[in-house]
């Protein structure tokens, strides 16, 4: 079931949208997030739905592999045109049945909320799927580098997401082990009702806690001996570069919503 | 010869206002030169890991004092004598900081404000050093253990430090990897003359040292080169610290009939030995 989720998965590629730099990225899926609430008419959505698509090519990620993915969403999106379909209740019948009538205005709306949805979650995805999540993070940190004068900790919080990240998988391997190590007690996670499941989490859980907080400590420890002392001085080793592709995407979102802003009624 | 780390008539108790509590380290002293490898062995609760701490400067002496590079260990030196020393620790995954190998080993560059470019260097040579080189861009969880610590070792010479301390690097290593930490170790020794100072219960690693200092109950019970420390048999078992192999052998062997000439410290050196015993006879 985890293999074929592609919810917050990077894939390694090396196509146009994968060279993008992590900032423009970031700053381009906001900006379009709020640029899709433009869209009200059919050629607006129309617009949308094909640079979508041209987006998806160029990240050159397969649409039958996003779809496929993102199934539990599909799910989502037929449920919310159901509704509007069921519900809305103007213009002409286009369909009709018995006493379930189709509205020509539901099934407009149905179509464009669809649409809407489709693309943002599209968007998203493209955006984690091509960029590693360590870039996504240094992206934010100098994104809300400004939020430094407020008083943010800025790189206490970036520099927080990455090791949290980096010790995603630590912890996997460590909870399978805790798992083995119960089951082999006894233990059943697997069976039983609800109540007695849960109960069998906390022997899970509480190791490791344990484990979780001697290791922050030992790295407490690393970081220290390493010379860790806040931000103050630090350089950066992982580079960040803005490129001609970075300001071609964003000059091709500004030319997007343009087009939205002149043709929607 | 110039001295890189010095204690002297160190004293540290984890309860000051108790003196009825032993103190974990007492009245310690010792020196390491430039290009010597340390080995301090003992067991569990000996004052080792204390030791490392008051290096560290993680904790401070309440007797007594530690030089680094000549200098007394202050408040007000820490940072620059930690960048001048380089430390590599049990748990392989808990001193991994960054998201990468490379990301890792830039760690305490980055820290120390090293401009871009020289960082990228410096990265490059020392992953090179350990032969983690093509391993650049991989991430922790696909790396063993064994690779793990050469990759902190890296970490540690990217900052060109006067002293390596390996505090029981390879004790959760399987024996492949421990193995490979040590050839590490030593091929460094050999292109660098670096010093090391290896904090370890594993004996046949204190053999590769120039010498060992075997701890007991806070206090320098011994100290001399590894034959000498060996040579006091008995004594260590009593310690609970185990012989190395070939010594356990070769007791086995004398007590069996089985006339060698003494005692040996390496495999070769009896397997060499019972050779000749089967000639003498």
């Amino acid at each position: 079931m985890m293999e074929k989720m592609i919810f917050g998965r990077y894939i390694p590629g090396d196509s146009f949208v994968h060279r993008l730099d992590p900032r423009s990225k970031l700053v381009f899926v906001f900006a379009f997030i709020l640029v899709v609430f433009l869209a009200n008419n059919i050629v607006t959505y129309a617009f949308l739905l094909a640079f979508t698509l041209l987006v998806i090519l160029m990240s050159r990620i397969r649409l039958y592999f996003l779809i496929n993915g993102l199934k539990p969403v599909m799910i989502l999106l037929v449920f919310t045109f159901l509704i509007h379909i069921l519900f809305t209740r103007e213009g002409d019948i286009v369909f009709e049945l018995g006493f379930f009538k189709v509205y020509e205005e539901g099934l407009r709306q149905g179509i464009f909320i669809s649409i809407r949805f489709l693309v943002l979650v599209f968007m998203t995805s493209i955006l984690t799927l091509t960029t590693s999540p360590i870039s996504i993070t240094d992206g934010i940190e100098v994104l809300l580098n400004p939020l430094k004068k407020v008083k943010m900790p800025v790189h206490e919080l970036a520099l927080m997401m990455s090791i949290a990240l980096r010790f995603i998988p630590t912890l996997m391997d460590e909870t399978d082990k805790i798992m083995k190590a119960q089951m082999a007690r006894g233990s059943d996670l697997s069976a039983g009702p609800i109540k007695e499941r849960v109960k069998a989490v906390v022997p899970l859980l509480v190791p490791l806690f344990v484990s979780a907080f001697k290791r922050a400590e030992d790295l407490a420890t690393a970081m220290e001996v390493r010379g860790y002392r806040g931000g103050e001085g630090r350089t950066r080793y992982r580079q960040l570069k803005w490129d001609w592709r970075d300001t071609i995407s964003l000059v091709a979102l500004v030319v997007m919503t343009a087009l939205l802003v002149f043709y929607r009624n | 010869m110039t001295e890189i780390l010095s204690f002297n008539q160190v004293s540290f108790s984890y309860t000051p206002d108790s003196p009825e509590h032993r103190k974990a380290v007492q009245n310690v002293s010792f020196s390491i030169n430039e290009g010597e490898w340390i080995a301090i062995v003992g067991h569990n609760g000996s004052g080792k890991s204390t030791m490392v701490k008051l290096v560290s400067g993680l904790l401070f002496p309440q007797e007594g004092e530690i030089r680094v590079m000549r200098n007394v260990l202050t408040e007000e030196n820490l940072w620059e004598t930690r960048s001048n020393i380089g430390m590599v620790f049990q748990n392989p995954d808990n001193q991994f900081v960054g998201a990468t190998v490379q990301d890792d080993v830039a760690f305490a560059l980055e820290n120390s404000g090293v401009p871009y470019k020289e960082m990228v260097e410096r990265v490059h040579a020392s992953l090179a050093q350990v032969k983690m080189d093509k391993f650049l861009n991989h991430e922790p969880h696909h790396l063993s253990g064994g690779q793990k610590q050469r990759v902190a070792i890296a970490g540690a010479l990217a900052m060109r430090p006067k002293l390596l301390i390996l505090d029981e690097a390879t004790s959760m290593l399987d024996p492949q990897g421990r193995e490979e930490v040590l050839k590490t170790v030593r091929a460094l020794r050999e292109e660098t003359g670096l010093t090391v100072l290896s904090i370890t219960h594993d004996v046949e690693e204190a053999l590769f040292a120039d010498r060992v200092l075997f701890m007991n109950d806070g206090k320098k019970y011994a100290e001399g080169t590894p034959s000498e420390i060996f040579a006091l048999g008995d004594k260590l078992v009593e310690f609970g610290l185990e012989l190395p192999f070939a010594m356990r052998m070769t007791k086995l062997f004398q007590e069996n009939g089985v006339l060698l000439a003494g005692q040996h410290m390496t495999e070769e050196e009896l397997v060499n030995d019972l050779w000749a015993s089967n000639f003498n006879k």
